[in-house]
């Protein structure tokens, strides 16, 4: 697995992380982010989208336990492709969420499919953990991935890194 | 945090250390996020309460258990 960025929020904050021209020689592409937003929640959901694609070609399903339950939660033919959780400003202070994306054949012409596992540790009471299965229609290679959070900013020291699998 | 929001843009294509840009949003992309964030909100708090009422239903079943007479432990063996 090569990496072939990383990328550390400023400390304006940021709406959105997009790679774009994204190389197209590897086989799978994992997109790696620890992140936090200034929403005023305890958790909010991120989502990405593929080549700027925001029409009704994502769907997803994730199994989420806040350690006191566990249940699922299904979506078709949403505008975007949900990844997993962060803390908020209302979480503690200081706290990222980690998830992992994995995006497989991503050059391929066929619909793609992509995963994620995320755990949303904000040292509290109040956890989340998830695991994500997800599917993109689009049959074009992908060569951009946008990254964001339903609403307001990611906060400086917030990361995104992209890897690529390659057969080699 | 800036008055604009900005979204941080990496171009790939280009040698590193010159592949990020920090671009602020257009008009219609604030409002584009506007609208998911009201759409996302709902939809969160919708699941929350959907979680919610999951949680109340279990403790009710428990407490109506209990005061047949079964133990803590025989009523959540029984809710699971």
């Amino acid at each position: 697995m090569q990496l072939i960025e990383t990328i550390e929020v400023g400390s304006g904050g940021a709406a959105s992380i997009e790679f774009t021209s994204i190389p197209q020689d590897g086989v799978d592409l994992v997109l790696v982010f620890s992140c936090r937003t200034d929403n005023a929640t305890v958790h909010l959901s991120t989502y990405v989208t593929f080549n700027s694609d925001t029409s009704a070609n994502y769907d997803w399903l994730f199994l989420r336990g806040s350690g006191t339950s566990a249940d699922s939660v299904s979506v078709s033919g949403d505008t975007k492709g949900w990844v997993g959780y962060i803390p908020g400003s209302s979480s503690t202070a200081n706290t990222f969420g980690n998830t992992a994306v994995y995006i497989s054949n991503y050059t391929s012409s066929a619909a793609k499919s992509f995963s994620s596992d995320n755990a949303n540790e904000t040292n509290a009471a109040s956890v989340r953990m998830a695991i994500d299965a997800s599917k993109w229609s689009g049959t074009d290679a992908i060569s951009s991935i946008q990254l964001f959070g339903s609403s307001d900013n990611f906060v400086q020291y917030s990361t995104a890194s992209l890897y690529k699998i390659t057969a080699d | 945090m800036p008055d604009t929001p900005v979204k941080v843009i990496v171009d790939l294509s280009k040698p590193k250390g010159q592949r990020e840009s920090i671009v602020p949003l257009t008009a219609e992309e604030i409002a584009e996020r506007d609208a998911m964030a009201i759409e996302a909100q709902a939809e969160q708090e919708a699941r929350e309460a959907e979680e919610a009422a999951k949680v109340a239903a279990k403790e009710s079943a428990i407490a109506k258990l209990t005061s047949l007479g079964l133990t803590e432990e025989e009523a959540l063996a029984l809710v699971g």
